[in-house]
C-alpha cells in the first residue's frame, strides 16, 4: 500500500449567519463540516454519501480551498493546503480539480466549449502555442466522448450530459492527480447517469486518477468506489470498504440508507417496507442533538447515545464507524430482503 | 445585418407617433408664438399667421409639417429671427454632445469601476463608504452641485473658470463633472448589484476552480453579464446627457441645445420645440437600437436565435 496522497484531518467548516435587527444582532453558527478525517491513496476512489445538507459539497469545496476551513488540515502530498496563500493555492489547481453538480449552470454561457476546456491551459501555460492548445482541447473532447468538431458550440447547444462531459474535459485538461466529483450526475437523466459514471470510471483507470465521488445515493457510488464514507449532518458516520459496507454496514444510518434505496421487485419491496424505519427529518443544523448526532432517528439508541458523542473508531476488520454499539449490532443486509442496489 | 436593417425600419412608426403627439400637444397649449405683452395690430398678426400657415386648419398644418420634415427641414424658428431650427440645432448640439459625451464616458468608466470594487469587497467598510457616497451623488440635485463646485473650485481656489464656453478643456471640466456625478453614482450601484449576483453564479465558481486569478475571473467571466443592466440603462441615459441639461447649461452659461428647448417651449416656438423633440426622439431610438446590438454581441444565445 502506498502512502496517501490526500490526508484530511479534523476538518471543520462553520457558516455564520446573523438574525435579528441591527441592534439585537444574534450570531448563528452552522457547523457544515464537523471534524472530518480521511486518507486517500493514489488512484483510489472514495465515495462520499449523505442526505442533502449533510455537508458533502462543503467538504469538497473546503478541500479545494474554494471555501475557507475554520479548523483542520488538508495535507496534499505533505503540504497543508489550508495554510497556502491565494496564489500558491491557485497553483495547486493543476493537481486537484473538481467537477460540479449542475453541469449547465457551471459553464459560462458566453464561452464556446473549446474556450471553456482550454481556458485552464491558457491560464497556467500562457506560452503554449495556440495550435497545441487546440490539439489538446480536441483530444480532451474525444477522450470524454464529445465530437471535436463541436469545439465552437456554446453550452446551450449541448444536452445536460454533454455539458457534464465538457465539465469533465475541463477538469482533466491540466492532468490533475485528484478530481473531486461533486454530485456530477444528480442533475442528469438516469440513462445518462450511467454513461457519465462509466466514463469517469474508465478515465480513472486510464489516467490513474485519485477520485472523490460525492453522491446522495448509495447505489450510484457502489460501482465506482473503493471505499465509501457516509456523512450525516457534517460528521462521518462510517468509512468502510465497499464490499463490507453493502454486505454488513456498521452504522445504523448506513443501514437505513441502504434499505431506503427503492427496490424494483414489488414482492421484495413489500417485505422490505416492513422494516424500513428511517423516521422523522434531519434535526435543525443550528441546534444539533446532544450526544450522537443521529440519536433522534436511531432505532437502536441507548441512554448513552444522548450524552456521549461517539468517536469515529477503527473496527477489527479495518473499517471505521462512529457508533457506541457497533460491536453489538448485526446490521447485515440479507440478500433476499436485500435492496435496490445491485 | 439584414436583420438590423429591418429593425431600423421598424422604428419609423415609433417616430411617427412621437411626432404626432408632440405636434398636437404643443398646439393644445394656450397662447401662440406671436402673443406678447405688446399687442400686435390685427393686420400684422394676420399676415404673420398667413406667412407661417397658422391660419390653416390644424390637420392641414400637420400634414404640411410632415411633408416638410421628410426632407429633414424643420423650418424657420418663430422666435429666433433669421435662424432656421436646423441651424439652431447644428449650433447647440455639438456643444451639448461634447459635454454630455464626456460625462457619459466618465460616468461609465468610473461608475463600473466603483461598482466592481464595491462588489468584490461586498459588505466591508470599502463597500459601505463607496455606496454611501454614491447614494449622496444620486440624491443631491445638480442645481446644488453646480454652484457648490463653482464656489469651491472656481471662486475660492481659482483653479478653473466659473462658466462660459470657448471649447477649451478648462471650461469643460466643471460642467462635465456636474453632469456625470449622478449618472456615475447610479451606474456604480447598478454595477455593484448585478456584479454581486453574477459572482454568485455557478460558472464563476467554475472559473475559480479552474485556477484563474481573481482579476481574470472578473474581467473574462463576470464583467460582460454584469454590465448587461448597465448597458440597457446607458441607452436612455446617454440620450438624456448628450441632448443637453437646461440647468447645467444655464448655470455654466453654455450655449447648448437644452436652453433652446426650454426657451422654445416657453415662447410657443412651435417649429423649434418640434425640431428638438424629433431630434431627441431620433437619438433615443438610435441609442436604444445600439443597446440592442450590444446585447446581441454580448449574449451568444440572442445571436444564435437571430441566425435561425
Amino acid at each position: 500500500m502506498t502512502a496517501p496522497v490526500l490526508r484530511v484531518q479534523d476538518l471543520v467548516v462553520n457558516f455564520t449567519s446573523f438574525t435579528g435587527g441591527i441592534l439585537q444582532r444574534k450570531e448563528r453558527v452552522l457547523r457544515a463540516v464537523n471534524g472530518i478525517s480521511f486518507d486517500l491513496n493514489a488512484g483510489e476512489t472514495l465515495g462520499i454519501v449523505g442526505e442533502t445538507g449533510s455537508g458533502k459539497s462543503t467538504l469538497a469545496r473546503a478541500i479545494l480551498g474554494l471555501i475557507k476551513a475554520n479548523r483542520g488540515r488538508v495535507m496534499w502530498e505533505g503540504e497543508d493546503l489550508t495554510l497556502l496563500g491565494e496564489e500558491e493555492l491557485r497553483q495547486k489547481r493543476k493537481e486537484i480539480q473538481i467537477v460540479f453538480q449542475d453541469p449547465v449552470a457551471s459553464l459560462n454561457p458566453r464561452m464556446t466549449a473549446g474556450d471553456i476546456i482550454s481556458e485552464p491551459l491558457w491560464t497556467f501555460y500562457p506560452h503554449m502555442a495556440p495550435l497545441q492548445v487546440e490539439e489538446r482541447t480536441r483530444g480532451m473532447m474525444k477522450v470524454v466522448g464529445l465530437l471535436p468538431n463541436q469545439i465552437n458550440r456554446y453550452p446551450h447547444e449541448f444536452s445536460g450530459g454533454q455539458c457534464q462531459r465538457i465539465g469533465i474535459a475541463r477538469s482533466l485538461v491540466l492532468n490533475p492527480r485528484l478530481v473531486i466529483c461533486d454530485e456530477p450526475v444528480s442533475a442528469l437523466d438516469v440513462s445518462i447517469q450511467a454513461q457519465i459514471i462509466n466514463l469517469l470510471k474508465d478515465l480513472q483507470q486510464k489516467l490513474g486518477l485519485a477520485l472523490i465521488f460525492i453522491a446522495h445515493d448509495l447505489s450510484l457510488v457502489k460501482h465506482i468506489s473503493n471505499r465509501i464514507m457516509v456523512m450525516y449532518m457534517g460528521s462521518a458516520m462510517e468509512l468502510s470498504q465497499r464490499e463490507a459496507l453493502y454486505r454488513r454496514p456498521l452504522h445504523p444510518y448506513t443501514h437505513a440508507l441502504i434499505k431506503s434505496v427503492p427496490i424494483p421487485d414489488p414482492k421484495l419491496a413489500a417485505r422490505a417496507r416492513q422494516d424500513s424505519w428511517l423516521a422523522g427529518d434531519m434535526p435543525s443544523p443550528y441546534d444539533p442533538p446532544k450526544g450522537c448526532i443521529f440519536n433522534t432517528r436511531c432505532p437502536y439508541k441507548v441512554s448513552r447515545c444522548q450524552t456521549d458523542v461517539p468517536a469515529l473508531r477503527r473496527m477489527e476488520q479495518g473499517d471505521w464507524v462512529a457508533c457506541h454499539q457497533a460491536e453489538d449490532l448485526d446490521l447485515s443486509i440479507h440478500l433476499d430482503s436485500a435492496s435496490g442496489i445491485n | 445585418m439584414q436583420h438590423s436593417a429591418s429593425r431600423l425600419l421598424g422604428l419609423i412608426p415609433t417616430l411617427l407617433v412621437l411626432i404626432t403627439i408632440a405636434f398636437f400637444l404643443i398646439r393644445l397649449a394656450p397662447g401662440g408664438p406671436f402673443d406678447s405683452e405688446k399687442i400686435l395690430p390685427p393686420e400684422i398678426k394676420a399676415n404673420l399667421d398667413v406667412k407661417y400657415h397658422l391660419d390653416e386648419p390644424l390637420l392641414m398644418q400637420y400634414f404640411r409639417y410632415l411633408g416638410q420634415i421628410i426632407t429633414l427641414d424643420f423650418g424657420p424658428s418663430f422666435q429666433y429671427k433669421d435662424w432656421t431650427v436646423n441651424e439652431l440645432i447644428a449650433r447647440g448640439f455639438p456643444v451639448s454632445m461634447t459635454i454630455g459625451g464626456l460625462a457619459v464616458l466618465l460616468a461609465f468608466l468610473l461608475g463600473t469601476l466603483i461598482g466592481i470594487v464595491a462588489a468584490m469587497k461586498q459588505n466591508t467598510g470599502t463597500d459601505y463608504s463607496l455606496m454611501g457616497v454614491a447614494m449622496l451623488g444620486i440624491s443631491i440635485p445638480n442645481f446644488v452641485v453646480a454652484p457648490l463646485l463653482i464656489l469651491l473650485v472656481a471662486v475660492y481656489a481659482g483653479w478653473l473658470p466659473a462658466g462660459g464656453w470657448d471649447w477649451s478643456v478648462q471650461r469643460m471640466v466643471l460642467p462635465v463633472l456636474t453632469l456625470a456625478l449622478p449618472t456615475t453614482a447610479y451606474i456604480a450601484r447598478l454595477t455593484r448589484g448585478s456584479m454581486i449576483e453574477v459572482l454568485h453564479s455557478n460558472y464563476i465558481r467554475t472559473a475559480r476552480a479552474k485556477g484563474l486569478p481573481e482579476l481574470l475571473v472578473i474581467l473574462r467571466h463576470a464583467l460582460k453579464p454584469a454590465l448587461l443592466p448597465v448597458i440597457s440603462f446607458m441607452g436612455p441615459a446617454t440620450a438624456g446627457l448628450i441632448t443637453g441639461s437646461v440647468v447645467i447649461e444655464r448655470i455654466y452659461s453654455i450655449p447648448g441645445l437644452g436652453s433652446y428647448f426650454v426657451q422654445g417651449a416657453l415662447n410657443r416656438d412651435y417649429t423649434l420645440v418640434m425640431g428638438v423633440v424629433i431630434f431627441y426622439g431620433v437619438i433615443i431610438i438610435l441609442l436604444n437600437f445600439i443597446v440592442d446590438l450590444l446585447y446581441a454581441w454580448m449574449n451568444p444565445r440572442i445571436r444564435y436565435n437571430e441566425v435561425q
